[in-house]
């Protein structure tokens, strides 16, 4: 994928113009999709609970393309990636368990009293 | 740093720190440093991801009435501005890689211009909401009124307020330039150079911004009428109460004869005419969720954190430019580039996923 | 093969060191050198712990009667400055002495040393840390002189933080620039262990002091951030009233304990993990045998650190927390006693059979085993659910971490200090009188905190400034062994400072250990090592032969070779 540089350091992979375009025109490509989709999902008759996973999984698609060429992951060592994925592994675990647990007392905090409450103008 | 004063004797090329034996294991050991780095950052943020769906889990209704107040088309386009940047950081990576130094201070120069661009859009999508008193946390206080009548040749003076740093930095850089070009430094003055037209790419987003707001105010969006048939009421009220004030009521003129029809309505009973001045996209604060607000708490952590980041990559990028301008980088030695890079696509990376989450909420 | 005179040059008593090879303040305020930092941090955490360690001691002379009267002739605290003493106790300690102490003193010295490198990856980023760490701690003392003091405890709870009106945002500002800190030098670890271990020094060679602060590393550099936010949000919630923790705006107060504990549990293992790592080291020198089980103790390191994650609900068992999550997070804790008996057990093996040497390195390494044992078994009542609804907020609790933060941690860095101070230094410490000083730290500390695991398990809660008289007789115990655990600390101090100036010659290995940094001379010198140093098995303490011109140990391979006895075991590959 890399360009032939014969001449560079064996850590020096430059990316080709052509490829870096190709995934900016992706990107914005993308962009373009989740913003139509969210414009049009609420007048079709698609399931309203996918407009969500839907518009996660674009993002997921343009954060992989950024990371893989972008960022160079795909020529990167694998260890790095490992380290970087890590990174989101521990986050799913942080919002994953905190979710699991909250549910439950939701209803104890919703009656609290409040302090302070958002009065409308006059 | 006089202990860095090394007196080896070994092979070491100019840029190769003493404590390491080849330019590779320099590369290796900065490229491993910058990915735990980002994963420090990914785990900073993901506190504010775990608010964010915690909250989008237990409220949704919250965001539902929330999200109106964002601007996709405004969010989609810092989306482009960030992704164009992005572009041309990798493009300025690859010509560091290459040794290039001329090709990647130019990208440089368009990333940080983007970068600044972004903060521009982002000072308009702001002030327009605190305009309309969508402050963080106990200010909020939603009324579609700006809360002094204050506007400035029919700018938000919010706006105004936050455009004074780039604009006395504008000017700060333009006579360091000048002054550097005539002091003959020629790296300090491109240097100035290129930090002026940087700032000069958050007027460019901010230019863009208001042109956007301008367009849809004035162009067949029915919102805009609604809203200044409640300003004019307002207006009225107070004139009423002898608290004359000619700027914002001049401001106005058009819409006042709309604003006289609605005095008339409101004679009668101001509830029933508040129901109808609201629409979709300017709800009536009554119905909206007490808890509305802290939508808007976590759009201020989320958005203002990611732009802290934003600027702290312009400072990044400026002394990557400075070190381009030097001509520094070589094909064994083009690390600092290829970091910074790694930054400023995570800040992008971010936004891939605020923009859908804060935005795109339907 | 070297001639004499080299040897002598590579081990003798050198001229120039990293201590004295430039002088000056501005030598050691913008030095890169990891020694020199290290040493610097060592400072920086003694003041810190004598700071945190007199708060101790006001704070049990208050709790000497039950109503609250004090010592006799001194001691009195009104409840409020009752409450502000534990927390800035528990605070300094926490964020400025126990997190930073292993690895930024200890592991800043011997970490690349260990790896046959001149200096960690980035040199100026590890200077930054111990900035980071003054400005830290600067921010937190501010919160005393400035804010009113702190009485929120060390964990800064909502809503309580949010209301309290003493200085929470000095405190929590300095803790976030502490965590700063804390990521640099686990971040610089990573990646100098990764990158810049000597040539043929594999994951296998290295000792398990590095296997433990790798663990460690791994830990602050994915938990840290989280408090990093934490305690931003926090600082917005009090300020701005985001409505994300305090319930009065529609916030979840719970939030902030999942938020705070997903930092502070691992945060526990930071404290840890390093003082397993030196007592690795400690345990297999002093026996003079090879470490049993290497590779149990260096994934055990890892597991901790990985199971360290899943566990922070055990502090939240009596928080309203969710019944499926308290039997998960219940689960889970039990758990973690399978690597850290693991450890236990492979240095009881480890002494097995040694020919132990009960210096005062060896000393505390054995209280270590002690304190810990108890510490970490009483961990598991805690994590009992049933038992931990009785023992949750009572004195139980303190003596549980008491017993792991101090017992366990502060024993490690005491004999790390006496293992490491002849190679910092150069000069060897007065045996007898470490002995004294560790046996009043043991005395002092079992003294101090066994009468509160059962006044704990009796109903004493923890944090109350008055109490039932029943309790006093424990009370009074406990204060009387803190005076002797104060003097035992500052005992052993005193004995080490003393050595750094006025003992004997050390030479470069004392103590006949393998691992590399005892192949330099002693102090080292500015770049660590004068020679390429010979890749030794870090545990193979009989590739070292007596030199009696330089009476200490040196590698078979710089011996003379007329000298070099047989060697008592086959090599191992």
């Amino acid at each position: 994928m890399a360009d032939q540089h014969n001449d560079l350091p064996r850590f020096n992979h430059p990316a080709s113009i052509k490829l870096l375009l190709a995934v900016f025109g992706s990107l914005i490509g993308l962009t373009v999709l989740t913003v139509a989709t969210s414009a049009v999902w609420p007048e079709s008759n698609l399931p309203a609970d996918l407009a969500f996973p839907v518009a996660m999984i674009i993002a997921s698609v343009k954060a992989f393309l950024v990371c893989a060429f972008f960022m160079h992951m795909w020529w990167d060592k694998k260890f790095n990636i490992i380290v970087f994925l890590s990174s989101t592994l521990f986050a799913a675990l942080f919002i994953g368990l905190t979710l699991l647990d909250t549910g439950h007392y939701q209803n104890s905090i919703d009656n609290f009293p409040r302090n302070e409450v958002a009065q409308p103008p006059e | 740093m006089a202990d860095a004063a090394h007196d080896d004797h070994h092979d070491h090329g100019e840029f190769i720190a003493h404590h390491f034996d080849s330019a590779e294991q320099q590369f290796d050991s900065g490229k491993l440093g910058i990915w735990l780095f980002l994963v420090t950052e990914v785990l900073f943020f993901s506190g504010l991801f775990v608010a964010y769906t915690l909250y989008r889990n237990h409220h949704p209704e919250i965001f539902d009435q929330a999200h109106v107040f964002l601007d996709k088309y405004l969010g989609g386009l810092n989306t482009i501005v960030l992704l164009f940047s992005s572009l041309t950081m990798a493009l300025a990576v690859r010509a560091a890689q290459l040794g290039r130094n001329k090709n990647c201070g130019i990208y440089i120069l368009i990333t940080m211009v983007c970068a600044a661009m972004f903060l521009g859009v982002k000072a308009i999508e702001y002030s327009h909401k605190w305009d309309i008193g969508i402050f963080p946390g106990s200010l909020f206080a939603l009324n579609y009124q700006h809360p002094e009548p204050t506007m400035i040749a029919g700018i938000s003076d919010y706006l105004i307020w936050i455009s004074m740093i780039p604009a006395i930095l504008l000017v700060l850089f333009s006579v360091a330039s000048i002054v550097g070009l005539l002091t003959k430094k020629t790296v300090f003055s491109k240097l100035m150079l290129g930090m002026a037209i940087t700032v000069g790419g958050y007027f460019l987003g901010v230019f863009a911004g208001y042109s956007y707001m301008e367009a849809i105010m004035d162009h067949g969006d029915e919102s805009h009428a609604a809203v200044t048939v409640e300003h004019d009421d307002q207006n009225i009220h107070m004139v009423s109460m002898t608290i004359d004030d000619e700027k914002s009521g001049a401001g106005h003129d058009g819409d006042h004869k709309e604003g006289d029809h609605a005095h008339a309505e409101g004679d009668h009973g101001h509830g029933g005419h508040h129901e109808q001045a609201y629409d979709k996209h300017h709800p009536d604060p009554k119905s909206l969720s007490k808890d509305v607000k802290i939508f808007f708490s976590i759009y201020y952590c989320m958005t203002g954190l990611h732009a802290i980041h934003i600027i702290a990559g312009i400072i990044a990028l400026a002394w990557v430019y400075w070190r381009c301008l030097l001509g520094h980088w070589r094909t064994d030695y083009f690390g600092p580039v290829d970091y910074v890079g790694l930054y400023w696509h995570l800040v992008d990376l971010i936004w891939i996923y605020l923009f859908p989450l804060l935005y795109l909420i339907d | 093969m070297v001639d004499k005179t080299q040897r002598n040059k590579i081990f003798g008593t050198p001229e120039t060191t990293f201590l004295n090879h430039s002088k000056g303040f501005a030598s050691w305020a913008f030095t890169v050198d990891h020694k020199r930092i290290g040493i610097m941090y060592m400072i920086g955490v003694t003041i810190a712990l004598f700071l945190a360690g007199f708060f101790a001691l006001v704070l049990r002379s208050h709790l000497f009667s039950f109503d609250g009267q004090g010592l006799p002739f001194y001691g009195k605290l009104s409840n409020a400055d009752y409450n502000q003493m534990f927390t800035l106790h528990g605070a300094v300690m926490v964020f400025s002495f126990i997190i930073p102490s292993i690895p930024g003193a200890l592991g800043n010295i011997v970490l690349p040393m260990m790896l046959g490198t001149k200096d960690v990856a980035f040199p100026r980023m590890n200077l930054a840390s111990f900035y980071l760490w003054i400005i830290g701690t600067g921010c937190l003392l501010a919160a005393i002189l400035f804010g009113g003091g702190l009485d929120t405890g060390w964990t800064f709870y909502t809503p309580y933080s949010i209301e309290t009106d003493t200085g929470v945002i000095y405190a929590t500002f300095g803790a976030f620039i502490l965590g700063f800190s804390s990521i640099f030098t686990g971040l610089n670890f990573l990646v100098t262990v990764n990158t810049m271990r000597a040539k043929g020094q594999t994951w296998f060679k290295l000792p398990l002091f590095i296997w433990s602060l790798y663990a460690t590393a791994i830990i602050q550099v994915l938990a840290t951030p989280v408090l990093g936010i934490t305690l931003l949000m926090l600082i917005a919630e009090s300020t701005l009233h985001i409505g994300i923790f305090d319930p009065r705006y529609g916030g979840d107060p719970v939030l902030f304990q999942h938020f705070f504990w997903f930092y502070s549990h691992p945060a526990v293992y930071i404290m840890i993990l390093p003082a397993m790592g030196v007592i690795s080291e400690l345990i297999s020198v002093y026996s003079q045998k090879r470490i049993f089980g290497y590779s149990f103790i260096a994934f055990s390191s890892v597991a901790i650190a990985l199971l360290g994650f899943l566990v922070w609900g055990h502090h939240m068992f009596t928080s309203g927390q969710s019944v499926v999550m308290t039997l998960i997070f219940s689960a889970i804790t039990f758990t973690v006693a399978i690597p850290s008996a693991v450890k236990v057990f492979n240095w009881l093996a480890t002494l097995y059979k040694g020919s132990i040497l009960l210096n005062t390195p060896m000393c505390y390494a054995l209280a270590f085993i002690f304190l810990f044992g108890i510490g970490g078994l009483t961990g598991l009542f805690l994590g009992a659910l049933s038992v931990d609804i009785h023992l949750h907020d009572t004195y139980f609790v303190v003596a549980h971490f008491h017993f792991v933060m101090v017992g366990g941690t502060l024993t490690a860095l005491l004999g790390g200090l006496y293992h490491w101070w002849p190679k910092i230094f150069g000069r060897m410490y007065n045996d007898t009188l470490g002995r004294v000083s560790c046996f009043l730290v043991f005395v002092g500390f079992n003294v101090t905190f066994f009468p509160q695991f059962v006044m704990g398990a009796r109903g004493m809660p923890r944090r109350y400034a008055q109490y039932d008289p029943e309790f006093q007789i424990f009370h009074q115990i406990s204060t009387i062994g803190a005076f002797v655990l104060g003097f035992g600390i500052l005992g052993a101090f005193l004995v080490l400072v003393h050595a750094a100036f006025y003992g004997k010659l050390a030479g470069a290995n004392p103590f006949k250990a393998a691992s590399l940094e005892w192949q330099s001379s002693s102090p080292p010198d500015f770049h660590n090592f004068t020679h390429t140093p010979i890749l030794n098995d870090p545990y193979d303490f009989d590739a070292l032969v007596y030199d009696e011109e330089l009476d200490t140990y040196i590698s078979r391979e710089f011996a003379d070779p007329a000298k070099v006895p047989p060697r008592k075991e086959p090599v191992h590959h």
